[in-house]
């Protein structure tokens, strides 16, 4: 594999990546674990370093020079947010934690003042944890159903039973992911959605993946809800979006109170701030934020054209060279998929094979992938998964599958 | 490859098991559970005979099946002396004569992350004897 056909710099951006130059047990470090959380480029760590060191006071609270400064450079990130999306406004980004609490925050909300008992939520077969846990403490608490739409066996959505978990017309709201971080199966979101509204519901997306990897674009999708995590697209921790249309937003009590999120406060009654301030109840994650703020400014340079077709590349050449491991089967094969990659092998446990490979300085996640549900689908307990980012090069992908040679023959 | 922790004996031990399996009688059973990956461990007493079903990677197979050799055959009192010593081993790499076989999984030491596979077969067996006990405290009560 000659890196003259890589459509990216790879070796440049690299350069940006400062973790990715250590060694592990001696070996260089091979990182293709991006879809639990991704590297950091130093243009993230700066921003983060800029604003501790040159621009930090609370937000939206003090009338003087430093916070003003940092009130700017905060808010500044929401416009960079709705721009990645594509949003109508920027007031219909709501900074959270995570994708977790995004959803949390819709299923609370929403999900409490807009669905009555008797209404059903939907999720697929492939949903994190976090895409399905939310739904199933609102119907505990709530009295709404909690439907499953059927993967088929190469891993996509299944039509058939979609349809017929819509079709007595209870299901209000589909939640689905955009991307699963088990199959690397995308998800054919926008006639999802246009499925979704012809039948009365809402749909929200779970973008913690598929952001990572193609230019989302809220509004062509015609999606209602829209979640990601800054950690996955080369952000910090601590800072996630959720994107809710406005008029949904407007018409959402709040999550949590204090702070931020009214407008006066009184012992009788307080009165709630408008979206997306409503939303964000004490003092926000602000460093992390400008760091998200950064990491989008820097996807953005590379172009997620360049992005999509490097990894792209970077998939058929995994696909290919996994294969070719004796023994060893990927679980998914959907015809539009990404570059996360679970497989299993014979004879050998998932845990057993990322510890081989992580003594060879190669880091794969195994387990459940907080899928459990998934797992029991695909008939396995745990998988190995290899993720990839824009910093992968293909020769690691060979790394990989020579790694997983030798954890053949030690079990063969 | 030379990888200290997938030695022979722990290889050996994983693939060709002496006392695997359910027992179709026993007096109690034992479980243990790693929630992090799923990995399953049950234990069957039975009178003397320990026997172990371990559903998971090669270091709970290998542990399980060195546990049950091990124990078979000691007071209850002389497994949590066994047990400490080999938490001991696991945590120090340190290698005790008495621990025979177990000694194959000193290198875990340098596995961190992978105790939990070498341990929990040994908190089913726990589980076990608490179990038998009890059940014994009310047969005779
Ligand atoms: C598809 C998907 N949804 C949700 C999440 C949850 O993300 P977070 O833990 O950042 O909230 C993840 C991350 O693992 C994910 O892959």
């Amino acid at each position: 594999m000659s890196i003259t056909t890589l459509p990216l710099d790879v070796h440049a951006i690299r350069q940006d990546f400062p973790i990715l130059s250590q060694k592990v047990h001696g070996k260089p470090f091979v990182f293709l674990d991006s879809g639990a959380s991704a590297q950091k480029p130093k243009q993230v760590i700066e921003a983060m370093r800029f604003v501790m060191e040159e621009q930090y006071a609370n937000v939206h609270r003090g009338l003087h020079y430093m916070s003003e400064k940092a009130s700017d450079a905060y808010e500044n990130v929401r416009d960079k947010v709705a721009e990645l999306l594509n949003a109508g406004s920027r007031e219909e980004i709501v900074f959270t934690r995570n994708a977790t609490e995004s959803i949390n925050l819709v299923a609370y909300t929403w999900g409490r003042s807009t669905l009555k008992p008797g209404d059903a939520v939907a999720v697929s077969e492939m949903e994190h944890h976090a895409n399905l846990v939310p739904w199933q403490m609102l119907r505990d608490a709530h009295g709404t159903e909690l439907r499953i739409i059927k993967i088929t066996d190469s891993g996509e959505l299944d039509w058939n039973s979609l349809e017929e978990v819509f079709a007595d017309g209870k299901v209000k709201l589909l939640a689905l992911t955009h991307m699963s971080n088990v199959l690397g199966t995308y998800t054919p979101v926008e006639r999802l959605a246009k499925f979704a509204h012809a039948h009365g519901a809402r749909i929200l997306l779970d973008g913690s993946q598929a952001i990572v990897h193609r230019a989302v674009d809220v509004r062509a999708i015609d999606a209602d809800f829209y979640v990601f995590s800054g950690h996955k697209l080369y952000g910090p921790t601590g800072i996630g979006v959720l994107y809710a249309k406005a008029d949904i937003l407007e018409a959402m009590p709040p999550f949590m109170g204090g702070g931020d999120m009214i407008v006066s406060v009184s012992y009788q009654k307080s009165t709630w701030a408008r979206p997306p301030h409503r939303f964000e109840a004490g003092t926000p994650a602000i460093i992390e934020t400008i760091g998200l703020g950064a990491a989008i400014d820097y996807v953005r340079a590379i172009g997620f054209d360049a992005i999509a077709a490097h990894e792209q590349h970077l998939t058929e050449h995994a696909l290919a060279t996994l294969n070719q491991v004796e023994g060893l089967r990927i679980l998914g094969s959907a015809q539009d998929r990404g570059g996360v990659f679970s497989f299993v092998m014979k004879d050998a446990h998932a845990h057993d094979i990322a510890t081989l490979l992580d003594r060879q300085g190669i880091a794969v996640r195994a387990g459940h992938h907080c899928a459990e549900p998934l797992m029991g689908r695909l008939g396995v307990s745990s998988t190995a998964r290899a993720s990839l980012g824009l910093y992968t090069l293909p020769e690691e992908i060979d790394a990989l599958a020579t790694g997983l040679e030798r954890v053949r023959k030690i079990f063969a | 490859m030379s990888d200290v922790l997938y030695q022979s004996v722990v290889l050996e031990r994983s693939r060709n098991p002496r006392h695997a399996g359910r027992p179709v009688v026993f007096m109690a059973e034992g479980q243990s559970e790693n929630r992090m990956c799923g990995d399953k461990v049950s234990v069957f007493l039975d009178g003397a005979l320990l026997r172990h079903e371990a559903l998971g990677c090669t270091i709970l197979a290998a542990s399980a099946e060195l546990m049950c050799e091990a124990a078979t055959g000691k007071t209850v009192d002389e497994i949590a002396t066994l047990s400490d010593k080999f938490e001991h081993l696991l945590k120090t790499g340190q290698e005790i004569p008495e621990l025979g076989e177990l000694n194959a999984l000193a290198s875990i030491a340098q596995y961190p992350s992978r105790l939990r596979c070498a341990t929990l077969p040994w908190s089913a067996l726990r589980d076990a004897l608490a179990r038998a006990g009890s059940a014994g405290d009310s047969a005779s009560g």
